[in-house]
């Protein structure tokens, strides 16, 4: 099987992806703006380039940004690769995507990031970030729900918006 | 010893025993205030942190025990046998040192909000408030106590409180969450309660820090040397903040611990002053003239920002014109008595029946209706600061001036009509002098104002309604069988607000008409060097009872030294200055039969007419010693 190259298709990605984004980032925010969780993933990718919270506020959305289109690139290529793509399927991917942020990456966090502490140390000079804990609940109860529904509504738009690649 | 701050002499410190049994209430001025300009703790002699509030002044409280010792919450640490304690703050700054004495030793306790503006702090997380409390061992042993019992929303949310390892302890409740960080092993005592004992030695050193965060990811700090540099930083901060003051004459002290105490209560964020920390601490014990003083009043900023000014603070200055002008704009031209911290108007009161009252004084009143009070002193406030501003070298600029012109044309519009007055009564408005006193300041200024080309107004109209207002209080605010002012038209009643009549240059301290009036209030009102606000049965909407209050005292000063009556001033000045708790706090009032202090504290207010007599009369005995 041969895969043809459609130059189109990373424009999708790109605008796609940056909508999709930006709806994961209005959930993801809104929450916290709300009080369901207290989880902002830019200021946690932020962090991890500067302690200044102004300053790793700008670099967290600005690599967050770049992560989202990443991202859609990867759904893209399962969407091909598995040759079927819709808002459902999207959302499915999604959720897949959010429990392992949540169930993987968060408990590992701490051990990875330069300024998140750990229970087992405490916080010192430059580690004072509360970790997050088991599916993010130390950031509160609604964490893994609204973590979750975020992320599918980001595979939900890609699935229902990127076009499929061409396999021949 | 690893003190961070060297221990100056506190054996000329006035003592006190303790501690209280834990159900009695502290007398109110027993409390020490710290902050950061955010938010500001009430800490008893028994080093237990009575009131905060989350995340800003007028947020909800986690510790509450000032109104309700079972449910409000506190944060106690003190020696578990007797002891004695005395208190001061670190020269030139808002951190408390509390020193408790036993039989077996000696400690102090250090506690303070920290301040950290230097770029080796802002460039390192931070939490978005943190209290930071420090015990050191002074000599001999002492076994420390330590009780952790914090009770959210005025003690209505109850917590479970988790251990988090080497972290501290969690607290959530909503979006907001409390860590507490302890150099000392704590247990938990039910859900929401941690105790912790330790032996404390010279030389030991133990830091406790509650970390807070609303809406974000927690930040915890580190204890041990971090939270020394934290501590220090602190100080450090208070310190060059208050060097700007230029004032060194007579009374440096108190003004000094006043100024101190009036840049604590201002909003760091907005740059309003509220009012006073606290809520509900009653006006007369078991009454119910108890209120929520969390707010920003514009009176109460008008009359500071000359205080600023005139000690040096320029930029307080400024920054508090720049609140009532601009965070006003939302009600422009209109202007309403009192706004919170961000200059939302409504401060919609309520009774909450959560907590039992300082010593069962109920209600307990949360956000304050008289936000939505109509009195017409406000504008003449405004204006009148804006004057003073720009007499000490201040400048306008053109949208600013415009906002006071229409002030201005606010006060011809509103000036013949009733409103609430000063006292904020809440029965039917009347035609009260003193409102309309303000309202000819106002004008007047304006008028000096236009004259030098600073704003534009019509000068003719703005001459004519000025004059009209100085007619109607010579005529209907004047009684002329008694030979004095009034405190409304058509009354034959006197209150203490119309000695501002010499005050504001409407007329000469010595004119027979005010010297009369001043005499009439000192027997009317007087209670020793004490000033009643206003007469029983003044206001019959409340039940009468309440204290002499210390502002109105501060202005008798005030007229005395107008008055030409220096030593009697001086007098009556130095005697206002024992109703102070030994931190140089004043509350809202005094009880005149024994001095006990009352009603909210400490109170802006009170610190504000300590600080502009104490001036006015500093001033009049150096013209006297020049002479």
């Amino acid at each position: 099987m041969i895969y043809v190259w459609q130059p189109a298709a990373l424009l999708h990605v790109g605008v796609w992806g940056f909508v999709a984004t930006a709806m994961l980032s209005i959930v993801l925010q809104g929450s916290q703006g709300i009080g369901l969780s207290r989880l902002s993933l830019p200021f946690l990718v932020g962090t991890v380039f500067t302690g200044n919270r102004d300053r790793a506020s700008v670099y967290g959305f600005t690599f967050y940004i770049i992560g989202g289109w990443i991202f859609a690139f990867m759904y893209y290529l399962v969407f091909s690769s598995v040759g079927h793509h819709d808002w459902w399927f999207g959302a499915l991917i999604g959720a897949l995507h959010g429990l392992f942020l949540l169930i993987v990456a968060m408990p590992l966090l701490p051990h990875l990031h330069p300024r998140i502490a750990t229970e087992y140390d405490g916080p010192d000079a430059n580690r004072r970030l509360e970790p997050p804990g088991f599916l993010g609940l130390n950031y509160g109860r609604m964490t893994p729900v609204t973590t979750v529904i975020g992320h599918m509504l980001y595979g939900a738009i890609l699935g229902a918006a990127l076009p499929p690649a061409i396999w021949y | 010893m690893p003190g961070t701050f060297k221990q100056e002499n506190t054996g000329s410190l006035p003592q006190f025993e303790g501690p209280l049994p834990p159900e009695e209430y502290p007398a109110i001025s027993d409390y020490a205030l710290i902050g950061d300009c955010r938010i500001a703790a009430l800490i008893s002699r028994d080093g237990a942190v009575e009131w905060l509030c989350l995340p800003h002044f007028s947020g909800d409280s986690i510790f509450a025990a000032i109104l309700d010792r079972q449910r409000g919450g506190y944060f106690s640490l003190r020696p578990a046998q007797a002891y004695t304690v005395s208190r001061r703050y670190i020269s030139g700054s808002n951190v408390l040192e509390s020193i408790f004495r036993t039989n077996s030793g000696e400690i102090r306790l250090i506690d303070c909000v920290p301040i950290l503006t230097d770029t080796k702090f802002t460039s390192q997380l931070q939490p978005q408030r943190e209290l930071l409390r420090t015990i050191e061992g002074i000599s001999g042993h002492v076994d420390l106590q330590l009780e952790f019992q914090p009770r959210p929303a005025y003690g209505q949310k109850r917590i479970h409180i988790r251990e988090r390892g080497r972290l501290g302890w969690a607290c959530k409740f909503g979006n907001q969450e409390v860590y507490l960080r302890s150099a000392i092993p704590l247990h938990k005592n039910g859900d929401d309660m941690l105790r912790g004992e330790v032996t404390v030695a010279a030389g030991d050193r133990f830091d406790f820090s509650l970390n807070y965060t609303r809406h974000n990811i927690n930040v915890l700090t580190p204890l041990g040397s971090e939270s020394q540099k934290r501590q220090q930083a602190t100080v450090d901060w208070w310190r060059s903040w208050l060097q700007q003051m230029s004032y060194q004459g007579a009374y440096h002290e108190h003004i000094e611990r006043s100024i101190l105490t009036l840049k604590l209560l201002t909003y760091g964020l907005s740059g309003a002053l509220i009012a006073g920390p606290s809520s509900s601490l009653p006006g007369k014990i078991g009454g119910v003239r108890n209120w929520d003083y969390r707010y920003c009043w514009i009176r109460d900023a008008a009359l500071t920002l000359t205080s600023f000014i005139d000690l040096g603070f320029i930029a307080e200055g400024e920054a508090f014109l720049g609140w009532m002008l601009h965070a006003t704009r939302r009600t422009w031209p209109k202007l309403r008595v009192a706004y919170d911290v961000y200059g939302e108007t409504h401060l919609h009161e309520r009774e909450f029946r959560g907590l039992e009252g300082y010593r069962q004084s109920l209600p307990i009143r949360l956000g304050n209706a008289a936000g939505e009070q109509h009195q017409l002193d406000v504008y003449g406030e405004v204006i009148a600061s804006a004057y003073e501003y720009v007499l000490r070298g201040g400048k306008l600029d053109r949208s600013e001036a415009r906002l006071l012109k229409g002030f201005g044309r606010m006060i011809c519009e509103f000036w013949r009509k009733p409103d609430q007055g000063i006292w904020e009564a809440r029965d039917a408005p009347r035609h009260y002098t003193h409102s309309k006193l303000m309202c000819w300041v106002g004008l007047d200024r304006l008028l000096v104002m236009a004259k030098t080309g600073i704003v534009h107004v019509d000068m003719q109209k703005i001459e004519a309604e000025r004059d009209a207002i100085a007619e109607f209080i010579e005529t209907r605010c004047f009684d002329t069988e008694s030979g004095t002012f009034m405190t409304a038209a058509d009354c034959n009643e006197v209150d203490a607000s119309i000695l501002l009549l010499a005050r504001h240059g409407f007329i000469d301290a010595t004119d027979p008409r005010m010297r009369a009036t001043y005499d009439r209030i000192q027997k009317v009102l007087g209670a020793g060097a004490l000033l009643m606000r206003f007469p029983e049965g003044f206001d019959d909407f409340l039940p009468p009872g309440e204290g002499a209050f210390l502002i109105t005292s501060f202005w008798a000063v005030e007229y005395l030294v107008l008055a030409g009556e220096i030593d009697a001033a001086r007098e009556r000045f130095e005697t206002l200055l024992g109703y102070a708790n030994d931190l140089d706090l004043y509350a809202e009032e005094a009880d005149p039969e024994n001095g006990m202090a009352l009603g909210n504290f400490p109170q802006a207010f009170s610190h504000t007419g300590l600080i502009n007599a104490a001036l006015l009369l500093a001033e009049a005995e150096q013209k006297e010693v020049t002479k």
